[in-house]
């Protein structure tokens, strides 16, 4: 084991990234068109640099698997962005949102990112408002604001239930803005399949066009992936179909560290499922949580009553039961396992799969008798059509049935606090980076994190890495180039042509996803995940052995991209299992069994795990390397929610 | 539930298209429309054939990616609903369906049901936006905006961009889909100042990329999964003429 550090300045907190700002070295305007910078991905981390980019006068080429940049999964977030804005006036700071971050991820997170990204919280709100972003606001016209799990400020911004998408939709705009203008390119429909290395460095990558099938390379003087998260590796997530590992997972191949795999967030309030054949689980935003109370059943026999017919006292509010403080706004993960707690006696509600049933209630009865119908449906109409579509049953009559669904992933590629990776000239920004977050994340901070990576902190790291690099052109017949290609046509060829093509991709990812929803899941112990990581390794020998595409691949072949997408995740679910069983402690997200209290808090060992996990990749077993956390500001304590 | 599925086969822009029929047996009433697609791609599979292409991402609403014209109606006849929101239970009277792309000229098929829309994204980039330079705007609240102001304008811009307005108009307009970004920005004083220039910009764009006008049929505002209404159609037409 060997120790990594983020390169972060020292000194007060508050004058971190000011002092490393000034730091930073700067390209002169007319200099900036000569430097050429790959962006994968168009979330809101890749479209907000590519427009910040593009603007600064860079040659910018953007890639994305979407058939259009505004489709990126960042549109489906729904509740809101936080900032420290505090038009509340409730007692919110800089210091406030740092803090509660920190917190909030189990004090797993580095404090010179965190507090950096609260100071940048409230540019973004400027920046989004300046684009046309439609927030919601007052009668007086000022902006709204609301609270939002695991907070006692009202800090969240929100445009109704669709944040996500209106943000996106600025940065989308943004982006197109500079299409008009030459130094940027952008090509949709097309997936990166290897990240070229020229001397140590990441100098291009390779592209699948996913309509001709042809298979190209691109190079540039760095490269930057803002690719999302990686919550489909348990098959059924409230992710994106589409959403896939690939691109950090080749990085990861390529020799940068993948950090803290096994810090996935599982969110409680989604749609239930109701069959086996289900492609993937809706989430229901958690501001739902504000107004709405989740209760279970007391007695399992009132499990299959009309939820009308349970009497008050039959009814276990166990969240205001169990966590008085925060009650039914309690943190993510703390709401999510005792919702597993309750499903696992028996007391859940709705269909039966497996012999369980898999939900518990949240009702809006209280609120709609006090605010009345109307001033309900403003608040929450979107998301209540939206289930009632989905599910048939109508949430201002009877209540909405929820349980925990993978949704998150707090671990990505590591990166130093210039966000770039182990590998020199790779950059990774929003979800794809494993930064901030520490092992759990608060609601609405991710709009926040990818929006203050893509338009305020990479702009300026990758200026200043192309600044103090020399780098000489990479010719598309350089050998590395050559090699890369060669090497993707070869696998493409291998999923094509298995020796017993047998099963679809489909099949293997379903079979993964068991594995580690029951191993790596809300809950996790040693020898559950030993014996996923031996099923996990089978998984894969089978999978190349029986891999079935149909349809050719110079074509548009869904079956194939299918399958390069599964088999990186098969690899990376085996990567989460190993950093879960190392990780001999309970934190934020992250419950092994072994270490809990009688009650089901997590136990933390700060002695021995105040540390990052970065994984580099090695042909037999992945090698750990540590960043030890220090906190010189926060003293870390038990998160207490009760 | 069993269905009997005609759907549009076709390999590429250049090769012409039919229908081929297929049947799927034992279909959940909670299995979603595009579930169901999925498990007639999985049938493909283990039968040796090449998968149905088809767009889908989010399954939930929001991305826009899904497409198809159900028994003609782009999103199926249900209102306000996207394919992928659309479950068999909703099909049970209907069990014969005939499933085909998005058609217009300005989006080619590609390949199966899968159409090319980049025209949509070449519409925004001819000046769908405010034209901000990032890092330094002015604090948020500097600027208030009315909140029946506001509302509008979000309610302008909850399009998804996912093309139902076009494949459903007689003359394969895009009007509602321009109209919605003008009007989204027009209502923000933020967006006021080139009000004028940007519908100018976005309308010749539209019509180099080959769609039609407007005539008023209102098909459009029938079809779209978030219920964009045609008064921002008028809402344009008085930025346009208001010089």
């Amino acid at each position: 084991m060997s120790s990594i550090y983020a390169k972060d300045p020292t000194g007060p907190l508050e004058n971190r990234w000011e002092k490393h700002l000034f730091n930073l070295s700067l390209i002169a305007p007319q200099n900036r068109k000569k430097h050429k910078v790959i962006v994968i991905g168009t979330g809101l981390a890749g479209a907000s640099l590519c427009a910040t980019l593009g603007e600064a006068g860079y040659q910018v080429s953007s890639f994305c698997f979407q058939d259009s940049p505004r489709r990126a999964h960042s549109i489906a977030a729904q509740g809101g962005i936080n900032s420290t804005k505090n038009y509340q006036n409730d007692g919110d700071s800089v210091w406030r949102l740092f803090y509660d971050t920190i917190k909030g991820g189990d004090f797993r997170a580095r404090e010179s990112n965190v507090y950096r990204l609260a100071q940048l919280s409230s540019n973004i709100i400027d920046q989004a408002v300046a684009q046309g972003v439609p927030f919601a606001r007052e009668y007086s016209g000022y902006l709204a604001n609301r609270s939002f799990g695991g907070t006692q400020v009202s800090r969240t911004f929100y445009a109704r239930g669709q944040t996500g998408q209106q943000l996106l939709l600025g940065a989308y705009q943004a982006h197109s803005r500079q299409l008009e203008n030459d130094n940027v390119t952008h090509q949709s429909r097309s997936e990166m399949l290897e990240l070229i290395m020229v001397d140590d460095q990441a100098r291009g990558v390779v592209v699948r066009d996913l309509v001709s099938g042809e298979v190209s390379a691109h190079t540039a003087d760095c490269v930057v992936l803002c690719t999302g998260g990686y919550s489909n590796v348990f098959y059924l997530s409230t992710n994106a179909k589409g959403c896939n590992t690939s691109a950090t997972w080749r990085a990861y191949k390529q020799g940068a560290y993948f950090a803290n795999p096994s810090f996935t967030q599982i969110h409680p309030t989604c749609i239930p499922p109701t069959g086996e054949n289900q492609s993937k689980l809706t989430l229901m935003s958690e501001s739902l949580r504000n107004d709405g109370r989740i209760w279970a059943p007391k007695n399992s026999a009132d499990c299959t009553k009309n939820p009308a017919d349970i009497k008050e006292e039959d009814r276990d509010y166990f969240l205001e039961r169990m966590y008085p403080a925060f009650a039914n706004l309690a943190p993510r993960d703390v709401a999510s396992r005792a919702a597993k707690v309750i499903c696992d006696k028996g007391l859940g509600v709705g269909s039966k799969i497996q012999g369980k049933r898999l939900g518990v209630y949240l009702d809006f009865s209280a609120i709609i008798e006090k605010l009345g119908l109307d001033a309900v449906a403003e608040k929450y109409g979107n998301l209540f059509d939206m289930y009632s579509s989905i599910t048939g049953e109508n949430p201002y009559q009877t209540p909405m049935k929820i349980y925990p669904a993978p949704h998150y992933t707090m671990g990505g590629l590591w990166v130093d606090y210039n966000l770039m990776t182990t590998v020199e000239g790779l950059f990774a920004g929003g979800e794809a980076n494993f930064s901030d977050h520490g092992a759990n994340r608060l609601g609405a901070s991710a709009l926040m994190q990818g929006l203050a990576d893509g338009y305020f902190i990479l702009p300026k790291t990758v200026a200043n890495y192309l600044a103090k690099n020399t780098l000489t052109e990479v010719d598309n017949d350089h050998p590395q180039v050559v090699q890369s290609l060669k090497a993707v046509k070869d696998r493409i060829q291998k999923f094509m042509k298995a020796p017993q093509p047998k099963h679809s991709p489909e099949y293997f990812h379903q079979k993964l996803g068991g594995i580690l929803w029951e191993a790596c899941g809300m809950s996790r112990e040693a020898d559950r995940l030993k014996q996923a990581i031996v099923d996990i390794a089978e998984l894969e020998t089978q999978f190349w052995q029986n891999i079935k595409v149909t349809g050719v691949d110079n074509d548009l072949n869904q079956t194939l991209e299918r399958a390069g997408r599964v088999v990186d995740f098969i690899e990376l679910g085996k990567l989460m299992c190993q950093d879960a069983l190392m990780r001999e402690e309970s934190c934020g997200a992250h419950a092994r069994v072994e270490y809990l209290t009688e009650g089901g808090e997590a136990k933390r060992d700060d002695n021995e795990f105040s540390f990052v996990g970065a994984w580099e990749f090695m042909s037999e077993q992945p090698k750990l390397h540590k960043e030890q956390l220090n906190y010189e500001f926060i003293e870390p304590t038990v998160r207490n929610y009760k | 539930m069993n269905f009997t599925l005609h759907i549009w086969r076709q390999k590429n822009i250049n090769i012409a298209g039919d229908f081929v029929t297929y049947k799927i047996d034992d279909i959940d009433e909670d299995t979603s429309f595009l579930e169901m697609l999925d498990q007639l791609n999985e049938q493909l599979i283990a039968n040796d054939e090449d998968c149905i292409v088809f767009d889908y991402d989010c399954r939930e609403g929001i991305c826009g990616a899904c497409s198809l014209v159900i028994n003609g109606y782009p999103h199926g006849d249900k209102k306000a609903t996207t394919t992928c929101q659309l479950y068999m239970r909703d099909y049970k009277h209907q069990t014969e369906l005939w499933v085909e792309p998005f058609r217009a000229n300005s989006f080619p098929v590609i390949k199966d049901l899968t159409v090319d829309r980049s025209s949509f994204d070449s519409i925004i980039q001819s000046g769908g936006y405010i034209s901000v330079h990032t890092g330094a705007a002015p604090d948020a609240n500097a600027v208030l905006v009315d909140k029946p102001s506001a509302d509008e304008a979000f309610n302008s811009a909850t399009c998804i961009g996912c093309g139902a307005c076009v494949a459903v108009c007689p003359n394969a307009s895009a009007t509602l889909y321009v109209a919605a970004k003008i009007t989204h920005l027009s209502l923000l004083p933020q967006g006021k100042i080139e009000e004028k220039a940007r519908a100018q910009k976005m309308l010749n764009q539209m019509q180099s990329e080959g769609f039609g006008s407007c005539s008023n049929h209102r098909h459009c505002e029938r079809v779209c999964p978030k219920g964009i209404s045609v008064s921002n159609i008028s809402k344009m037409n008085q930025v346009l003429a208001w010089s």
